[in-house]
């Protein structure tokens, strides 16, 4: 089953969907969702979509991507590809329990959600919905703000399927879980990819997040993600970003922090028509602390936009924000941070950090880092930079022979490496670090990660940086 | 003749600072260039190595019987000029080890040579190493990054050992170090003394060159050489001032 969202009236077009659906996808919903799909969808029908006027939108201009015409499934395409022939992932020196979302549906070999002996509930977020209800009622859609955001009360209107995983208390995985996002639509492609990660108390999780394009079709995932992290649970968060030009990724996660826990979350965009990755955190308990790293390597005219929010609900917590960012050509990046700190929220040590290089006058970088500070004992600092490439040290470096070329490089890789050396895992820290010395070098393009080399010479798309000019 | 200085005129951004310079300089020969501050001696010393900004609008730099004028930075390096920094710069994130291998290997591969074993490289680094007393934790950290004055320093000599270049020009090397660091540097420059390279010592006070003896002193003022002579030159500068070469 397909429809199709058109361009100018699409509330129009997504009412009729959604009515469409309520007889044949949502009708197997239990009260609950289908309480809250229908609750979401009043929102996003009342809400407006940002323009460049709407407040935190200045700077990403949605226009283009909403005015294509896209497809959305509304099940599964039943002439399912299977996932081993279109993609093999990069990230493979390591050994990872690997859950696939193709076009954001969840590929099974066997059963879609799996409860293992250890008690994790790892699969499909479909099926989570009819075998746990207990869980989707006690989580899903209680962090993330669908009645102010119009993209999060669709992406709740419509939720389909994602991933879905549960650790129970005291319960630490070693291996990491990989959930890989693989876009690869014969025709523009919507979609409202939803995942929710529940971690019981003092349990652990390495999570690595991939969305891939294996082609050059244009798609748009507004994606989801809720995160509930429970007392002295403690979970590291990689996300990983190498899309096609034409491709929108709306990325939304919503952490929910209880006392004495831990989050770690570093966010890699090495390639993207449109990436915008809204992070919310909110420290709901004492001592509870984020780290909330990211790193964006734009070229072409790619835009990338972070968004972080990060709320102090709750005295002796502490969060670190750091973004860094290499534009080249006419590539563009924002960062906005919002600190938020509570009149009870004592003690509180929040630092937000945005640094960038551009390599071309035409790149543009926005940084608005924000504090908004209601308790008198805290330790806040902000800060941002915008910059070229260090001069003196060119000169220095190729004064001991090292060519501009190489020069350039070795800085470039520099300055992404103290984001990359945050990466906890050794083999997934080699891994990327490699990705983006290859993205730095001009190597990496979607297609070296794709074994269907289906592109055509004129379609080729490549994703260097041109060392000769910059 | 390993260099020849032709009647040299340097210009920043349009102003002229050396107003015709001549030098030349023989295989084996120790120069010290002295002189007050702001008389050209860095920009000297920057022309020679060729970064950006710095025209030559007259005369020429001949290197080894060839034209420097027209060939970039890195490549005089890898031809065998060094310049030690008066102010290293320091290089977050690309550590001492990275970045020396990195110019090893691009100088090697400019001579067609293949890329050094890293058994070897290591064993080379831990000789120079222990020619400037440069501590092992040094050589992980990012280069100059968070280093003292005299690590700064002793750094400098360090890659110009494992570099072995030709000719090394030495800008203001004794600045910010203390006797200890000083004569460390100092011990370094003369251990890499052969009969096939050539240093040139710029500096400001003798002190110097009390440990690194040069063949001949020239005096720099206001953009030209104004005197040259042998190291008894240093000890009347020192001893009267550069109050005598303006009033001269």
């Amino acid at each position: 089953m397909k429809a199709f969202v058109e361009n100018g009236s699409f509330k129009k077009k997504m009412t009729s969907l959604f009515k469409d659906c309520e007889n044949t996808v949502f009708k197997n919903d239990t009260k609950y969702l289908s309480s809250l799909r229908y609750k979401s969808f009043q929102k996003f029908l009342e809400l407006d979509f940002p323009t460049l006027k709407t407040a935190d939108w200045r700077h990403t201009d949605l226009g283009p991507a909403l005015s294509k015409d896209y497809l959305q499934y509304l099940n599964k395409d039943t002439e399912e590809l299977d996932i081993n022939d279109i993609f093999t992932c990069d990230v493979h020196d390591f050994e990872t329990d690997q859950i696939s979302l193709l076009n954001g549906w969840h590929v099974h070999t066997d059963e879609p959600l799996k409860q293992f002996p250890n008690g994790i509930i790892a699969g499909s977020l479909a099926a989570a919905m009819g075998e746990h209800p207990e869980l989707i009622e006690l989580h899903f859609g209680k962090y993330a703000d669908y009645e102010k955001n119009i993209f999060h009360a669709l992406n709740t209107a419509f939720a389909m399927d994602g991933v879905f995983i549960y650790v129970p208390d005291d319960l630490v995985i070693e291996k990491p879980i990989q959930m890989i996002n693989i876009m690869h639509p014969s025709e523009n492609l919507m979609l409202h990819t939803r995942n929710l990660i529940i971690m019981g108390k003092n349990s652990r999780l390495n999570l690595v997040h991939c969305d891939d394009s294996t082609n050059h079709q244009a798609s748009f995932n507004n994606s989801l993600t809720e995160v509930f992290i429970d007392k002295g649970a403690r979970i590291d968060y990689y996300k990983l970003q190498n899309l096609n030009n034409d491709s929108t990724l709306l990325n939304s996660t919503y952490f929910h922090q209880e006392r004495d826990s831990r989050l770690m979350i570093n966010s890699i965009s090495l390639n993207g028509g449109l990436i915008r990755n809204y992070t919310h955190v909110i420290l709901n308990g004492l001592h509870a602390e984020a780290d909330i790293f990211g790193l964006y390597l734009m070229d072409k005219k790619q835009h990338v936009d972070n968004q972080v929010s990060v709320h102090h609900a709750s005295p002796d917590c502490r969060s670190n924000e750091m973004f860094k960012g290499v534009m080249d050509d006419e590539a563009s990046s924002v960062f906005n941070g919002h600190v938020l700190v509570d009149r009870d929220a004592q003690r509180t040590n929040a630092f937000q950090n945005n640094r960038n290089i551009l390599l071309t006058d035409k790149a543009k970088a926005n940084a608005q880092p924000f504090l908004e500070i209601y308790a008198d004992d805290v330790k806040c600092s902000h800060g941002a930079t915008v910059g070229q490439l260090d001069v003196e040290a060119l000169f220095y470096l190729r004064s001991r022979g090292l060519s501009e070329a190489s020069a350039r490089l070795l800085l470039m890789y520099a300055f992404a490496a103290e984001i990359i050396n945050k990466i906890g895992i050794d083999a997934l820290r080699n891994r990327i670090d490699d990705m983006v010395k290859k993205r730095l070098r001009g190597e990496l393009s979607i297609c070296d990660r794709c074994v269907l080399h289906c592109s055509q010479p004129e379609q080729e798309v490549t994703f260097d940086i041109d060392l000769s000019k910059i | 003749m390993l260099l020849d200085i032709k009647d040299l005129h340097v210009a920043i951004k349009g102003k002229e600072i050396i107003h015709g310079l001549s030098l030349q300089i023989a295989e084996g020969e120790v120069h010290a260039i002295m002189g007050p501050n702001g008389t050209g001696k860095s920009t000297l010393a920057m022309a020679i190595a060729g970064k950006e900004g710095y025209d030559v609008t007259k005369g020429d730099i001949i290197y080894k019987g060839r034209s420097l004028l027209e060939i970039l930075p890195e490549e005089r390096a890898r031809e065998g000029i060094f310049l030690g920094f008066q102010y290293p710069v320091e290089i977050p994130g690309v550590s001492l080890t990275n970045f020396m291998r990195t110019a090893i290997n691009e100088t090697r591969e400019y001579k067609g040579l293949p890329p050094m074993p890293p058994a070897e490289f290591l064993k080379k680094m831990e000789e120079k190493k222990k020619l400037v007393e440069i501590h092992s934790k040094l050589a992980n950290r990012s280069v100059n990054e968070g280093f003292s004055g005299g690590e700064k320093k002793k750094n400098e000599i360090f890659q110009m050992a494992m570099l072995e270049p030709s000719l090394a020009v030495l800008d203001e090397t004794d600045s910010g170090l203390d006797i200890d660091a000083l004569k460390i540097v100092a011990n370094g420059v003369n251990m890499l003394k052969t009969p096939q390279n050539a240093t040139i010592v710029i500096t400001h006070y003798q002190r110097l060159l009390d440990y690194i003896i040069p063949d001949y002193v020239h005096v720099l003022f206001e953009g030209r050489i104004v005197k040259s002579g042998g190291k008894e030159l240093a000890m009347k500068l020192e001893e009267k001032g550069y109050e005598w070469i303006r009033n001269d």
